[in-house]
């Protein structure tokens, strides 16, 4: 049952006596049997910047991905048709696979590990003193706040390989192994400095949501099945989690569509030195194929592919919230 | 607070106390880079070099900002960023506020196309997206324009926009507007005195969303702004600290450029986020 409905807000026929579609109450027989223009012209100037910003380019990338871009088109000859050989020239590149692949695993390690921290420390902020949990709260706001280009490039100063600060820390714990330690020039060091950054960057949105939906969990259930003798623990797996559930699965879900882009962050620390092929992820590895090599047609194939792995992911979220729109 | 009733009460003490060292601890981990960043901008280089990093403000200065702001780059990347922003959030409220009246108060046929669209498109990432978008701008002369820049912004974020801005609307009974008309008010008297006030909090939410969206963005921007002189102040602070490597980076003023961008939106987003975790996760809560 959605929000509206219980708040009893009716679904509106202003202006117009045509009821809602489907609708029990349509026996009235209307007075003009015309349809309300006045939604469609309400529609009109969204609809139009989804076309000019979004469609167009959608379409157009379906064209390019059909089309060859060599050097003949860069001195201005008209791009050929060739059916879907971009498909196969790029999909039998084991390149573009290494690339999925690393998309798909960092995507997936930092949703996880995001949702299970974010779980934590909204757990957490259940469980702790108020003038703790406000601290929490606030630092949390603040770290969620920072843009991200500001964001990454804090992070590449903590981890600079000569004055960072954690170069120093590392160092005063005695590894001294990280004197000078260069994070962001190898792939897996690279990767590590990445997660964190998305991770800190995520965590915020992720616990505060979590936390919000725990404290929708009535405590009279919480208060029942402590008279019964639950513990603690058992409280968290059977009442707790159970009930935030939704919640859960759609911020996890979230989670791993939004990490699956990530182009911005791996682009800002390549600035400072990285293997590029190597630390290329499905965004990265677009934006080289379009603008470095030309290669549009390439390019527009790889970014459909993309496109279409995001609807598909989103499509139950989309759905849920397709239920709330009653 | 819930947990061990019946615990001996040392015991309970005990764990109170790991479990709030433990949030002060997360709390100081999440703080701390936006805390550096600051720090680091109000240090002098000196200082920063040093073999010892200062954790507290012991030699404050302010003498990153000037030598960042002398550069000129930040004046013209910020103008570039006020013109795209201010663009972007008239037209995106503009435009998100009449959708978001029509889905919330007729229902007609293509309405739940429109909806299911709206939904579908705000989850498209960039990168899925911005060739075609340069070869499209590139086209049409509109590279390093604020206009193309501002078609891309507003088709990216109107979808969420209209989703946010449905919910306020359904939230104001029709019936306010009837009475208001009762009483002898015109239909745009009534909308205008009765629903537009009590829609004020949604349209500035939004507005706010709108302004974040635009001022932060890079990845669009990185393909639409290619020449330097017509950057916005995310593509200005990857090329300041670029400029700065080739001569070693001076971290003090690559903080106080990213603090002259960050501080104006910690500000706006405190303001706005409650409202945008409930919209994110609304389907979810109420499900």
């Amino acid at each position: 049952m959605s929000n509206d409905a219980a708040l009893g807000v009716p679904a509106r026929t202003d202006g117009d006596p045509t009821p809602p579609a489907g609708g029990p109450a349509s026996a009235p027989a209307p007075r003009r049997r015309r349809r309300p223009v006045a939604p469609y012209l309400l529609l009109v100037p969204a609809v139009l910047a989804l076309l000019a910003g979004l469609a167009y380019p959608v379409g157009r990338q379906l064209v390019m991905s059909v089309q060859r871009y060599g050097l003949e088109q860069q001195f201005g000859q008209p791009p050929a048709f060739v059916g879907l050989d971009n498909f196969t020239r790029i999909f039998t590149d084991e390149r573009l696979w290494a690339v999925v692949l690393r998309s798909v695993v960092f995507c997936l390690v930092n949703a996880l590990l995001t949702v299970v921290i974010g779980l934590a420390l909204a757990l957490l902020m259940r469980a702790v003193h108020t003038a703790v949990r406000l601290t929490l709260q606030v630092c949390l706001l603040l770290a969620w706040a920072m843009p991200m280009v500001a964001g990454v490039t804090v992070f590449k100063w903590l981890f600079d390989y000569r004055t960072g600060v954690v170069n120093w820390l590392l160092v005063q714990v005695g590894l001294d192994g990280f004197r000078d330690f260069s994070w962001l020039s190898q792939p897996f060091t690279f990767f590590l400095v990445a997660t964190l950054v998305i991770v800190w960057m995520s965590v915020p949105f992720v616990a505060l949501s979590l936390y919000a939906g725990l404290t929708a969990v009535p405590e009279e259930v919480l208060e029942a099945a402590r008279i019964d003798g639950a513990t603690a623990r058992q409280q968290l797996w059977h009442i707790l989690l159970p009930m935030v559930r939704p919640v859960l699965s759609i911020v996890l879900l979230l989670q791993v569509i939004w990490d699956l882009r990530g182009f911005a962050q791996i682009r800002l620390l390549q600035d400072a030195g990285a293997p590029v092929s190597e630390t290329n992820l499905l965004g990265n590895f677009i934006y080289e194929l379009g603008m470095s090599r030309q290669d549009f047609g390439g390019a527009a194939a790889v970014s459909i592919f993309v496109l279409a792995l995001t609807v598909l992911l989103s499509w139950p979220y989309v759905r849920t919230l397709l239920k709330e729109d009653a | 607070m819930s947990a061990v009733a019946r615990a001996p009460r040392a015991r309970r003490r005990a764990r109170g106390l790991l479990l709030g060292t433990l949030g002060v601890v997360a709390a100081l981990v999440w703080v701390f880079p936006v805390y550096w960043m600051v720090l680091s901008a109000f240090t002098p280089a000196a200082y920063l070099r040093a073999s010892t990093p200062e954790f507290l403000p012991l030699h404050a200065t302010t003498v990153n900002f000037s030598r960042v702001l002398e550069g000129g780059g930040f004046t013209s990347a910020l103008r570039m960023s006020l013109a795209v922003t201010g663009i972007t959030v008239v037209a995106v409220l503009a435009f998100a506020f009449l959708a978001a009246l029509a889905i919330s108060r007729w229902r007609f046929r293509g309405r739940r196309s429109f909806v299911l669209a709206v939904l579908l498109v705000q989850m498209l990432p960039a990168e899925g997206l911005f060739i075609a978008q340069y070869k499209m701008l590139s086209g049409v002369h509109l590279l390093d324009s604020v206009v193309g820049i501002s078609v891309l912004y507003v088709a990216a974020v109107v979808p969420f926009t209209v989703w946010m801005l449905r919910g306020f609307v359904a939230g104001v009974p029709a019936e306010l507007e009837e009475a208001a008309m009762v009483d002898g008010l015109s239909r745009t008297q009534a909308f205008l005195r009765i629903t537009f006030p009590l829609l004020a909090p949604g349209l500035v939410a939004s507005g706010v969303y709108a302004f974040l969206q635009a001022w932060n963005e890079f990845t669009v921007a990185l393909v639409a702004l290619p020449s330097q002189s017509s950057q916005t102040l995310p593509l200005w602070l990857r090329e300041f600290l670029s400029a700065s490597a080739n001569r070693g980076v001076d971290w003090g003023q690559v903080m106080a450029a990213s603090s002259l961008i960050a501080v104006p939106v910690i500000v706006f987003f405190l303001f706005v986020q409650g409202r945008m975790t409930s919209g994110l996760v609304s389907g979810a809560v109420k499900g």
